[in-house]
């Protein structure tokens, strides 16, 4: 095997990807060329770092260190400097303005605080070369497993370890797995949930970016342990990066012998096939999840039958998150004992969670469970941008909730989260300032699972459109009080009478912000008015007579042409016309047009 | 599929792609949103005049066919333009003004969102999350994706696709 004196890890990510990471590429191998290098240095293109905002990002070891924004015309720089003469290009590191810039990524405030489990190898291995997985340990665990374990200890050890799901429940996965082992049947499945629904998460996908082939590792584990030769992983079509990589992962690992026929010589034989969504959030929920995995429409189905004792076909299937599987090599390699010192008494282990919406470093980042909101929005996340107030944080997506300021301080683990009326949910927290109105944000949530509502039961088909039709109502400023009784009862039905976790969980966005931002709401109902500026009905823009040259320049921009007056003196905004669009607003130069 | 401009050497072609591929899929269990991706692929979109030959070829009920087609947001009854806008409207994208910027489109494409213009040259639609939230709003047309937008954005990007 070739030495190499250092290696250049460029982002293969969807967000680095985006932001043009590809073309870096080609430019680094011309550049290394030149310098006659070539045989000194190895590129890598890798998994997902976890620092999006900041990409294309591009890492240099031995150093670590990490460069930002980088561009084509930077490379050259690059080459010559760091790799040819070994002198740091500090404009490009991470938070170069500040006057201490620390050359090593992980000294950065971005990632001290972060504990790496499931993503350990995102954006340090090439996700694309089985060796470089088995070269971090990677088959270690199922070849424990497979030759010095029996299906009983495996799944011990998983009870011991005490993990809980990621995709959003919680439930203990050793638990499912001995339901699974119990059931008695000659065929059995392991389905890897890889749908990702919540509109604003993406760490499942970075981590089968990343890292696939701890995915498959661990569904051969899980098969081992329960009893089943056949896994399918369900996974997103919107995800095409992520479903190649798969499929060279898949590929490998059977070239390999690592999936496949009597896997380390045993008489175990495992294989795994690939199944793409179609777009349909619901099939995010497990008995959903196996009926699109029949070819049907995803609708739920009522459990019991619990999947581990009726799933897939009719027999006993389990079904855990891609996260999930992303812990199980580690616990089986560490062991148990290992794993439950990190995090808190209940929820043990670590959390990925993606981080956007108006916070400075927008990325993912891995936590321990029970580090709290504002570590992660102020140390790890450097904070809201601009200067403005950090209002509330919402986890959970669609199914969750709202923390407001006030509770800042909370752990972030399943049991806290639920008990402030949020939730875990499979890993998306967005970051909120006082420019977002929270009434508005309900209205979102619930526009997603009115569209996303499968149809089945009419509690969700009829009750989720109702309650969004009131949230609608009251953002265009036709509210009255009882709408708010109203949306209490509805959402008590639904809880109590919707088929699926869909339907059960939609009301959690409107019940937790009448909880924390109730007084949002009467200003919206009584006032006629939104606190926050987002909803358009409510707005009204005014030219200040005093303030106002008489320029001209907001009429000769208007869309509607509204505002009328004449040179030299203030101008009127006719409000009957005023489609509300902001134009005047951005183009006075005097600040004479004011939003209220 | 009755388009005048489009060949009947071509449309056979396609059909035999997409017979080739129902044949390899029949008589595998739980194959049909698989077989659809792949129709899809071929036509661009799912016309009932495919839907039945799908149905035909796996011996299934039309009916069915249909009810899978229209369940999963991915499959279009409608064809798309050639160049395809996706807006995310994820959480991430929302919250950064992600409306705002599909306005902009809308208005500067004269079309709402889930149409196409008359020149088939642009679809418009809002997407789920795509991955991409450090770079929120985002939008992507066909494969390329595009960050950090404001609305005043929107006349440049859809500049470069106007030629
Ligand atoms: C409407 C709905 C959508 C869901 N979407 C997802 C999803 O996208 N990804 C996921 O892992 N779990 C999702 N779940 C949770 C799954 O039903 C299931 O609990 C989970 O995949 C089990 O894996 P775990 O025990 O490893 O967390 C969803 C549940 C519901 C009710
Ligand atoms: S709760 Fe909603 S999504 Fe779930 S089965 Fe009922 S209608 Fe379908
Ligand atoms: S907000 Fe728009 S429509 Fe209203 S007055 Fe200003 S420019 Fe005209
Ligand atoms: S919310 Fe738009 S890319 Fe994630």
């Amino acid at each position: 095997m070739q030495i190499y004196r250092a290696h250049v890890l460029i982002c293969g990510g969807t967000g680095c990807t985006s932001s043009g990471s590809i073309g870096l590429m080609d430019e680094f191998e011309k550049c290394i060329k030149e310098a006659n290098i070539e045989n000194e240095i190895k590129i890598v293109k890798t998994g997902c770092f976890g620092l999006c905002a900041e990409g294309p990002i591009v890492v240099i070891y031995p150093e670590g260190c990490m460069y930002c924004r980088v561009t084509k015309e930077d490379i050259k720089e690059i080459v010559e400097e760091h790799l040819v003469k070994g002198r740091i290009v500090k404009r490009l590191l991470e938070g170069a303005d500040a006057p201490e810039v620390d050359t090593s990524a992980e000294q950065t405030d971005f990632f001290k605080k972060q504990y790496r489990i499931a993503l350990r190898n995102c954006g340090k291995i090439n996700p694309e070369s089985i060796e470089e997985y088995i070269a971090e340990e990677g088959y270690m665990a199922l070849g424990k497993v497979l030759t010095e374990m029996t299906p009983e200890q495996v799944i011990q050890t998983i009870l011991d370890s005490e993990l809980r799901g990621r995709g959003g429940a919680g439930f203990p996965t050793g638990r499912k797995w001995e339901f699974a082992r119990r059931s008695v049947s000659d065929q059995k499945f392991v389905c890897c949930n890889a749908d990702e629904g919540d509109p604003g998460a993406f760490m499942d996908r970075s981590i089968l970016e990343g890292d696939p082939h701890v995915v498959l590792e661990a569904m051969a584990i899980a098969g081992y342990a329960i009893g089943a030769d056949k896994g399918y992983i369900y996974v997103r079509a919107e995800y095409p990066i992520a479903v190649q990589r798969l499929k060279t992962a898949i590929k490998q690992a059977k070239e390999y012998g690592l999936l496949g026929d009597n896997i380390f010589g045993t008489d175990f034989s495992f294989d795994i096939e690939l199944v793409l969504g179609a777009g349909a959030f619901v099939c995010g929920e497990e008995t959903a999840l196996m009926t699109s995995i029949e070819g049907m429409r995803g609708e739920p189905r009522p459990r019991p039958p619990f999947p581990a004792v009726k799933g897939l076909w009719q027999q006993p299937t389990i079904l855990n998150n891609v996260e999930t599987y992303a812990n199980i090599p580690v616990i089986i390699n560490n062991g148990p004992e290992w794993f439950k010192q990190i995090g808190t008494e209940k929820s043990r282990g670590t959390k990925v969670f993606a981080v956007g919406g108006k916070i400075k470093n927008t990325g993912l980042v891995e936590i321990p469970m029970g580090t709290t909101l504002r570590e992660v929005v102020y140390e790890i996340g450097g904070g809201i941008p601009g200067d403005k107030k950090f209002k509330a944080a919402q986890t959970g997506g669609p199914s969750g909730g709202c923390i407001p300021a006030s509770l800042i301080d909370t752990p972030i683990d399943y049991d806290s989260l639920i008990k402030i009326g949020s939730m875990m949910g499979s890993g998306g927290l967005i970051v909120m300032d006082e420019d977002t109105c929270m009434v508005d944000i309900a209205k979102f949530f619930l526009e997603f699972t009115v569209e996303e509502s499968c149809g089945k039961c009419p509690p969700c088909r009829i009750g989720t459109k109702r309650m969004y039709d009131i949230l609608e109502k009251i953002t265009n400023g036709n509210g009255e009080l009882s709408d708010i009784d109203d949306l209490y009862e509805l959402a008590e039905g639904i809880q109590s009478s919707a088929l699926c976790g869909l339907g059960q969980t939609s009301p959690n966005p409107i019940l937790s912000t009448l909880q924390y931002f109730k007084d949002e709401y009467i200003a919206h109902v009584v006032e006629k008015r939104c606190p926050a500026g987002v909803c358009k009905s409510l707005l009204r823009y005014r030219i200040i007579a005093d303030k106002c040259r008489g320029c001209s320049l907001c009429a000769r921009h208007c869309p509607t042409n509204c505002i009328s007056g004449e040179i030299k003196k203030p101008y009127v905004i006719d409000e009957s016309k005023c489609i509300k669009c902001g134009v005047c607003m951005e183009k006075c130069k005097f600040d004479a047009v004011v939003r209220e | 599929m009755g388009s005048s401009s489009c060949s009947c050497s071509v449309a056979d072609e396609k059909l035999l792609k997409l017979q080739k591929i129902i044949e390899e899929n029949r008589n595998k269990k739980g194959a049909l949103i698989h077989v659809l991706h792949e129709a899809q692929t071929i036509y661009g979109y799912l016309p009932i005049e495919v839907q039945k030959v799908v149905a035909e070829g796996m011996g299934v009920p039309l009916a069915e066919v249909y009810g899978v087609v229209t369940f999963y947001a991915q499959f279009s009854l409608k064809p798309k333009g050639q160049y395809k806008i996706s807006v995310c409207l994820g959480t991430a994208c929302y919250v950064k003004g992600a409306n705002l910027v599909l306005e902009k489109l809308e208005e500067e494409l004269g079309i709402s969102v889930g149409d196409c213009t008359d020149d088939l040259r642009f679809s418009l639609e809002g997407c789920r999350c795509i991955g991409a939230c450090g770079l929120a709003p985002v939008i992507t047309i066909n494969e390329d994706v595009y960050g950090r937008l404001s609305p005043n954005d929107v006349p440049d990007i859809l500049a470069k696709y106007k030629e």
